[in-house]
């Protein structure tokens, strides 16, 4: 692990102005660290020689001027320090929501971990930057400096120094091999009992159930134990590396003073030499013990840089095509034999589509879960291109249309749409946002959201809350639907519309999800074939491609379907059981 | 003011021979360092007066070792507070669960966010101790010792020092502690702001993306990062101060010390020799307080942790248990006029509910969401006391017997049941902990999930995972069902047993599991209408009150909720059941 990721210089500029203050604050904390121990050594010196305040009285007053200038350093290096993270953190996050927003790929799997790094994360950053680094920086200068001086003062003790100094990040390095080793055995025991007690609260009520809650008690407290003792067992090896360091940077400073002392004794060194070495030799191991303390902060900041740029440094979905592509009211699909693997999966998800949907016509699309059926509407939404195959919409290929103007044709009503912590009428107007009151009107009572609306303290201006919390997921939906209505759209394609709602809402949900049909092309994805009354046709995907539509559902021309023979494949016998 | 943290150390209170073990070590570390400063600027000081080698030799002897003892004296505070501090905690974890499992954390606990939090808040124990209150007790220990030191060399030295200590110890590390938290508080607007902002533009990244909303969303987030990053650059200059003041005023008191020592050595109140060893302690002693500052900010967020810890220990329980040994013998469950809600004011979940389930019946409870269900079920699990009316099984009332009885007579499966971290077997035999693996292998046969278990790498041994997560959301409610099954409970109430699961999977599951209930009475609770053929009898919850019961062929020829409602669900309808 390197202290330093040189993707954090090239990534945030903030970072290398900071580096460069911090180097050379660094410089000039060394240089008053130096003339603070030679003042002392001198004025020491000095009244032991029998000078008076008369004498010294200027070299005292530098000394009050040293810690002003210390004070004014630390000062402004730490703010300094922090007004650069403040800046590295907002640098990075802004690169963050850039990339991420350019390709939506495969949805919230991942948001909540991207935001909880862009916002908490990062914050990591705060202490590498402000108290790591620059102790990493003074860890660099100031034993040289150190060195320098006392070699030019005393060159004995100047060797008993640099003798030992290298044996520190020598003996913590082989310290540090066997900690990791060992913490690496023990780390999943220790996961498994560090996580006992969250498990149990959690699962409280249904230990109460079963008359387990009491029973359990002892348990925390036999587990916590056994925790301990694990823990106690890989701390007692952890602690050997801050013990080397501690000790062999004290028993230097000690050999050093005896061995000043006893060269003093036979008047090889005089007394205001020995003095500075005396003081200058701690100088020399503080700011190592100093990044010792701070490793933690070091591993946190260099943690979540390294997940930064992992986000960063994934390669974006390219959506290609640039075709210009307009509104007509309707719009034809053909797909064929579209094949498509999710990255990261080894499994086709869609293996030999073949589905047609006319003009103006719908399309109920039923099959099991994982049958694909989201996977086409992601690739018809271009989050995702197919692997082979074509889709054609009003016989263009939909990769040589460019991205934005085709999503303007279509509307898309998730399965779990996602509504912004903003007011009702902003959420409906998402892809129309100069839509008047007129039409926004037109689109809640089409959606039958005026009754919603109206319940509402400010009606259409009343905020939503946090991912339209103040909504239940029935009124989220229809306020999904009345965005698909507002845009007033070419294609419309529904996730799983009423999965999740009470018939009461499913009812509401329904019918105006058949308005919204009316005339134009749709695709309903839904497990649920009452919706065969309100489409045209029905296709039931099974295993990656389209099979026969079921008698008696479909009211449409079942020419229309063309049902590929689908591939034997044996892995998807496990679908259904998470992994 | 005080109250959370105080309260906290008494947790610890068992355990303070051993802090107190870890508080001494840690001082004598601290004085370590700066004694061997002191003790070799005598020795410098001495040597440079020529004496003879024997005046030196147990001032050499004690430098030698205190350049031993610091290491490994810290390495001793370390070890030892560490395992004062886990024992603390396991004291604290079981009086936490205690309390909790007494007040029965059905609602005031529900959300994983504020169970996560608690946990946190429970373990925040270990960091009072070990990184907020061992470094300042051991720099009391050791910042008296220098003092004394200072005072014995020359008076005035001595008080400077110890004016200069208590203002970089206490005044100091509190003041920035303080700055921080408001600088905080500043702050949490805008990161409220901002975190809203990134919420909406990654979770809501495909919506965005489909209505080309992108770059509004993306415009957000850059507006509300100005706004913080503003803030925290304008606050860098307030909590750069304290590093600052550390510095100055051990600076001021090196040169405070410097201009008395040479005074006194020029009046000859002071010898050389004390000189040296003077200014050196001066200079070695801020090493003392260096580790104030972060044991000051560290103390500010345990105290809010332990606020949070005690507002939950402080709760009254939720539930009154009689206790006692009162007994419950099956019979018929029978609900009159019952009314719930959560809190004062708050409006009725349950508003005069009436409900017969007769022993051996299966009985279901419809409705739509919010219409008191799940209130209903959590009842009957004494997880929750009505405001009033009555439970009874077989004429006694629920709340005359302790909850355990009831328990004992009324089980099911809660709304998210939860799957314990372990084996398939363990989770199982929480319902049962005598039960023999036949008797797992059989209730698992009768939720059909024995063959999956069986193809599991450990079968009964296999690890289900964090929260079940090895196992499909079927198998999860299979497996709930099989331990509710366990229980020799006469009344099974199953909330919402197949939310999360696909029609198919929905359906097998719901027909397995009737078949399995046996003689049991089953109350089913549910919002979806599918296959409720075969129920004794179905009650339509609406507002918190039954509005319509009967069989399913009665209330489909009757004008109505569930009439109405069906119709949207063609599927049970059109496909007899089978």
């Amino acid at each position: 692990m390197k202290p330093l990721d040189p993707r954090l210089l090239r990534a945030a500029r903030a970072v290398r102005t900071h580096l460069a203050v911090t180097v050379a604050c660094g410089f000039a904390l060394t240089g008053l660290i130096l003339t603070q121990a030679w003042l002392v050594a001198h004025i020491v010196g000095g009244a032991t020689d029998g000078q008076g305040l008369d004498e010294l009285g200027p070299l005292v007053a530098a000394v009050a001027g040293v810690a002003i200038g210390r004070a004014v350093l630390a000062y402004g290096a730490e703010a300094a320090a922090l007004r650069s993270a403040a800046a590295a953190k907002s640098q990075l996050r802004r690169r963050i929501v850039a990339h991420v927003s350019d390709g939506p790929g495969r949805g919230p799997a991942t948001a909540g971990e991207l935001a909880t790094l862009t916002t908490r994360g990062l914050d990591a950053l705060d202490d590498y930057l402000a108290r790591y680094l620059p102790q990493l920086v003074l860890a660099a200068l100031v034993p040289i400096a150190v060195l320098v001086v006392v070699a030019s003062a005393d060159w004995v003790s100047a060797v008993v120094i640099a003798v030992t100094l290298p044996l520190i990040p020598l003996f913590m390095a082989l310290v540090g091999m066997h900690t990791q080793a060992r913490t690496r055995r023990q780390w999943t025991l220790l996961q498994r009992l560090g996580g006992h007690f969250l498990d149990v609260v959690e699962g409280l009520p249904t230990l109460a159930l079963f008359r387990r809650a009491k029973a359990e008690a002892a348990l925390v407290r036999r587990v916590t134990d056994e925790h301990r003792d694990a823990t106690m067992g890989t701390l007692r090896v952890a602690f050997l590396s801050a013990f080397v360091l501690e000790l062999l940077a004290t028993l230097a400073v000690a050999l050093v003073a005896v061995e000043v002392g006893f060269r003093l004794l036979y008047g090889q060194l005089d007394l205001t030499t020995a003095l500075l070495v005396l003081v200058l030799a701690p100088e020399a191991y503080l700011p190592l013990r100093e990044v010792g303390a701070r490793f933690h902060a070091s591993m946190e900041g260099i943690a979540a840089a390294e997940s930064a740029f992992a986000v960063l440094e994934a390669p974006r979905p390219q959506v290609p095509g640039t075709g210009a592509t307009a509104r007509r009211g309707s719009v034809s699909l053909e797909v064929d034999d579209v094949r498509f693997t999710w990255p990261g999966r080894d499994v086709p998800v869609l293996d030999g589509l073949t589905v047609t949907v006319s003009d103006g016509r719908s399309v109920l699309l039923t099959g099991r879960s994982g049958a694909g059926k989201s996977t086409l509407l992601a690739l018809l939404l271009r989050f995702a291109e197919p692997q082979a195959g074509s889709i054609r919409a009003d016989g263009v290929p939909l990769h040589e249309l460019d991205a934005d103007a085709w999503r303007a044709r279509v509307a898309w009503v998730p399965q779990h749409p996602h509504l912004f912590d903003d007011t009702v009428a902003a959420n409906i107007a998402l892809g129309a946002p100069d839509a008047d009151a007129v039409q926004i009107a037109a689109a809640v009572a089409a959606a039958e959201l005026t009754d919603v609306v109206e319940a509402l303290p400010d009606g259409l201006a009343t905020r939503v809350g946090e991912r339209g919390a103040r909504l239940s997921a029935g009124q989220r939906q229809r306020v999904a639907l009345a965005r698909a209505f507002l845009r007033d759209p070419d294609l419309v394609l529904l996730d799983e519309p009423t999965a999740h709602l009470d018939p009461d809402n499913a009812r509401a949900v329904r019918a105006s999800t058949a308005r919204l049909l009316q005339g134009r092309t749709g695709i309903v994805v839904a497990h649920d074939r009452g919706w065969s009354d309100v489409v045209d046709e029905t296709v039931v995907l099974t295993d990656g491609c389209a099979g026969a539509s079921p008698a008696g559902t479909t009211k449409g021309t079942p020419a229309a379907l063309v049902g590929r023979d689908c591939r034997p494949s044996d892995h998807r016998r496990s679908q259904g059981v998470a992994t | 003011m005080r109250g959370p943290l105080r309260r906290m150390v008494g947790l610890a209170r068992p355990r303070g021979a051993r802090f107190a073990l870890g508080v001494l070590a840690g001082a004598a570390a601290t004085a370590s360092g700066a004694g061997l400063l002191s003790l070799a600027a005598w020795l410098i000081a001495t040597a440079a007066t020529h004496p003879s080698v024997t005046a030196l030799s147990v001032a050499v002897v004690l430098t030698r070792a205190l350049g031993v003892t610091r290491g490994v004296t810290r390495y001793l505070e370390r070890l030892v507070t560490h395992d004062a501090a886990l024992r603390t905690l396991a004291d604290v974890r079981v009086r936490v669960y205690e309390r909790l499992a007494r007040t029965e954390p059905v609602r005031r606990f529900r959300s994983p966010d504020l169970v996560t939090r608690l946990v946190s808040d429970t373990d925040a124990t270990q960091d009072l101790l070990v990184r907020g209150l061992t470094p300042p007790l051991a720099a009391v220990v050791a910042g008296a010792g220098a003092v004394t030191l200072a005072t014995a060399l020359l008076v005035p030295g001595g008080l400077l020092l110890a004016a200069g200590l208590l203002v970089g110890g206490l005044v100091v590390p509190v003041v920035a502690a303080a700055l921080s938290r408001a600088s905080g508080s500043r702050q949490a607007e805008a990161r409220a702001e901002l975190s809203t902002a990134l919420v909406d533009a990654l979770h809501g990244a495909q919506d965005l993306a489909a209505y080309g909303a992108t770059g509004r969303a993306v415009a957000r987030v850059e507006a509300a990062d100005a706004v913080l990053t503003a803030t925290a650059r304008r606050d860098a200059g307030l909590l750069g101060l304290g590093a600052g003041a550390s510095a100055l005023v051990a600076g001021l008191t090196l040169w405070g010390t410097l201009l008395l020592g040479v005074a006194a050595v020029t009046d000859g109140s002071l010898g050389t020799v004390p000189l040296a060893v003077l200014v050196l302690t001066a200079l070695a002693s801020f090493e003392i307080v260096a580790p104030l500052p972060a044991a000051a900010a560290r103390l500010g967020a345990v105290r809010a942790s332990g606020e949070r810890l005690f507002d939950v220990l402080d709760t009254p329980p939720a539930v009154r248990d009689p206790g006692g040994a009162g007994v419950l013998a099956p019979g018929a469950l029978q609900v009159r006029d019952l009314r719930v809600r959560y809190a004062p004011g708050e409006p009725w979940a349950l508003d005069g509910l009436d409900l017969d389930v007769a022993p051996g019946t299966r009985v279901a409870v419809v409705g739509p969401s919010g219409s008191g269900k799940s209130t209903l079920a959590a009842v009957l699990f004494r997880f929750l006391d009505a405001d009033s009316g009555t439970v009874a099984i077989g004429g006694t009332a629920l709340t005359e017997v302790s909850a355990d009885t009831a328990r004992g007579v009324v089980s099911g499966v809660p709304q998210q049941p939860h799957m314990f971290t372990g084996s398939v077997a363990a989770n199982l035999r929480l319902a049962r902990p005598d039960a023999t693996d036949d008797a797992l292998w059989d209730v698992l046969g009768r939720v059909r999930l024995a063959d999956d278990v069986a193809a599991m790498p450990g079968r009964l041994d296999a690890d289900v995972g964090e929260h079940g997560i090895r196992l499909s959301g079927g198998m999860r409610q299979r497996l709930a069902l099989a331990r509710a099954l366990l229980t020799d409970a006469s009344l099974l109430v199953l909330d919402e047993p197949t939310t999360h699961l696909d029609p198919d999977t929905r359906d097998a599951v719901l027909a397995d599991l009737l078949a399995a209930a046996g003689g049991r009475a089953v109350l089913l609770v549910t919002h979806d209408l599918d296959r409720l053929e075969t129920m004794d009898a179905i009650h339509v919850v609406v507002g918190g009150r039954v509005v319509q019961h009967g069989t399913h062929a009665d209330l489909l020829a009757r004008d109505g909720w569930y009439r109405s409602a069906h119709r949207l669900a063609p599927l049970a309808a059109t496909v007899p059941g089978s």
